[in-house]
């Protein structure tokens, strides 16, 4: 119906280019309810599912409560935050988080942009082609199915890079049990999956690099090295910062999926982080409060250095995410 | 002519050797990447007992289906499959209802709450509630041990809301709006006649991303459901791969006497199942990955 009465009058089409202001509420509504109803949904699940368990963060400040559920019930104050920095886990769930993600950080970030510069180094179209395919295909296979294989590979009896391991003389590894090769294998597993993937960004902004900058820099006498120096490598800063500071807002997010999926008894003082331990006492030992406020912690610590990162970048470089 | 012909020369000695250099780092990439693959591939249908003493390495030995026989007469992989499927597909297809009409109607520029709307939807990027506050709005909700979980809370991923709108505002012509409007056609009618059928390409990239978010969801199944009969594909590979639990055949990792012929065995059936799983978005993956790609791309035109 509502629509039917829409098109009995084009003889006023909506123009919102030309409307003028001061009409009000009325206007905006008779103008736009159709754009509203559009992006009501998307409104609607976000709010739900994203703003409530936001408003749900309170109970990090209060004593959970079967009853009230997700607003808790007695006001504690900083009671669980205190209880957490006073804990015996505190530092060492600090010091395998920020490893981890750092570490991942540093080689996730540089691994993309050292693969785009010798990708795009290709000069047959159709092998640049076939390296970008071929690279970008673990991106798509699942974390469980990746650290499956690094179970079956790594497999301390019967694993293919065991064996190869052992033609070296090195017998006896268990590279997923050990504490000294947990992050490494952690990060080199990684880089493998999602490299390719991230080095797309840096194959566009190379491919829009002027071709004159190379010509000019061939007559001065450049060789193929310094072409990549000099011209590819400024080319692509501008997408390294903005990379970099959305980077910094997940130093903390270590991805809890593959983190949990490698976890051992044999790795567990390495391989906790905060939202493993989060998931281990919130949901399977229900300290509700005390471990809301460990994620509120993590949540905070993230947004923090985000927000710094991009005051940095744009101060230095005027490039800001905002 | 003969001026320029010293250094030319020179510098092609050069790049001989860097074309060198490049072929090999090339190769050496390129078999990192796929050989782990490959030899899963392999291994699959080998016999087991030549895989574990390290003679398949580049062709099958002893060829045979035993794991794959295995895989298909046990009924955890069959229900992971079809729940997988179906959570897939009817989430896919809300993600696509949602998302779409949303992002139209955050790209039209004359629509002045577009602004907030779109801050109220980026923050959630960089701030959330938390595991614990979130597991306790589903339990409100009756989302836990719901299979409604797997489509609800994702029904909107921002990333894909921005990248759509961005499409939106930068391929469909102005003109093209104004016309429409002339000829009398109502937002609604735009976007459904107009809009929706010139944008097959960026339907197609949100809705693999969807589809393969979807297809390797591990974490819902893990924290929100306990019924294991509800089960994506993703927590099954994780009981049999990672887990080491015992296989319908009796060939599973936990074995009494003969433990190492078992436990080559049950090797060969993870090789299977990493196939089996994987299969499908490595069978479409050469029809699709441009449009992954075109994702990408239409992201990175707005930082």
């Amino acid at each position: 119906m509502a629509v039917a009465a829409k098109e009995a009058a084009p003889a006023a089409p909506p123009r919102p280019r030309v409307q003028r202001r001061g009409h009000g509420l009325a206007r905006h509504v008779k103008l736009y309810w159709q754009l509203w109803a559009m992006v009501a949904p998307a409104v609607a699940f976000v709010a739900v599912f994203a703003y409530i368990p936001m408003y749900g963060i309170q109970l990090a400040f209060r004593e959970f409560d079967f009853a009230s559920g997700l607003t808790g019930g007695e006001w504690v104050g900083l009671k669980y935050f205190q209880q957490f920095f006073d804990s015996p886990q505190f530092w060492t769930l600090m010091r395998n988080t920020i490893a981890i993600s750092l570490a991942t950080l540093v080689v996730g970030f540089i691994a993309p942009i050292v693969l785009a510069l010798i990708v795009n180094q290709i000069a047959h179209a159709g092998n640049k082609r076939f390296m970008q395919t071929a690279t970008y295909l673990p991106h798509f296979i699942s974390i469980v199915v990746v650290v499956g294989m690094l179970h079956v590979f790594l497999s301390p009896s019967s694993g293919l890079l065991t064996q190869f391991l052992e033609l070296f003389g090195i017998s006896g590894v268990n590279l997923l049990g050990d504490t000294r090769t947990f992050v490494p294998v952690y990060v080199i597993s990684d880089v493998w999956q999602h490299c390719g993937w991230n080095s797309i960004i840096y194959l566009a902004a190379l491919s829009r690099v002027d071709p004159q900058l190379y010509e000019a820099a061939k007559i001065d006498g450049a060789n193929r090295l310094q072409l990549i120096r000099h011209v590819d490598l400024p080319a692509l800063t501008p997408t390294m910062i903005i990379l970099l500071i959305l980077n910094m807002g997940n130093v903390l997010n270590t991805g809890f999926e593959k983190v949990f999926l490698m976890q051992n008894t044999l790795n567990l003082p390495v391989s906790e982080v905060i939202s493993t331990y989060v998931y281990k006492i919130g949901i399977l030992n229900n300290q509700f409060s005390y471990s809301t406020a460990i994620g509120l912690f993590n949540t905070l610590i993230n947004f923090t250095f985000l927000v710094v990162a991009n005051q940095i970048a744009k101060r230095v470089s005027n490039t800001s995410l905002w | 002519m003969s001026r320029l012909n010293m250094p030319v020369r020179k510098r092609k000695a050069g790049d001989v050797a860097f074309s060198i250099a490049l072929a090999v780092v090339c190769f050496l990439i390129l078999f990192a990447v796929v050989y782990p693959v490959y030899f899963v591939a392999i291994a699959s249908i080998s016999d087991p007992s030549k895989v574990a003493t390290g003679q398949v390495w580049l062709i099958p030995q002893g060829v045979n289906l035993f794991g794959y026989e295995q895989i298909l007469s046990d009924g955890r992989i069959w229900t992971g499959y079809r729940n997988t499927l179906l959570y897939s597909v009817v989430g896919t297809a809300l993600n696509l209802c949602v998302t779409l009409p949303a992002a139209y109607a955050l790209s039209r520029r004359e629509f002045r709450p577009r602004r907030p709307l779109m801050l109220f939807f980026a923050f959630t990027m960089f701030f959330n509630g938390g595991l614990i506050p979130t597991y306790l709005l589903y339990r409100d909700l009756n989302l836990l041990d719901n299979w409604l979980v797997f489509i609800l809370p994702s029904a909107v991923n921002v990333y894909n809301l921005i990248i759509t709108r961005a499409f939106f505002e930068y391929s469909l012509s102005e003109e093209l709006f104004e016309a429409a409007m002339i000829d009398g056609l109502s937002y609604f009618q735009y976007f459904l006649k107009v809009a929706l059928p010139l944008s097959k390409a960026i339907i197609s990239v949100i809705g693999l991303y969807y589809l393969v978010y979807h297809w390797n969801d591990f974490f819902t199944g893990l924290v929100f459901i306990r019924d294991y009969s509800l089960q994506p594909l993703q927590i099954v590979l994780r009981d049999i791969l990672i887990s080491n639990q015992a296989f319908a055949g009796g060939s599973g990792g936990a074995g009494g006497s003969g433990t190492s012929y078992a436990q080559q065995y049950a090797d060969q059936i993870k090789y299977g199942v990493i196939i089996v799983s994987t299969l499908p978005v490595i069978a479409l993956y050469p029809f699709l990955q441009r449009y992954f790609e075109k994702g990408v791309m239409i992201g990175s035109v707005k930082g």
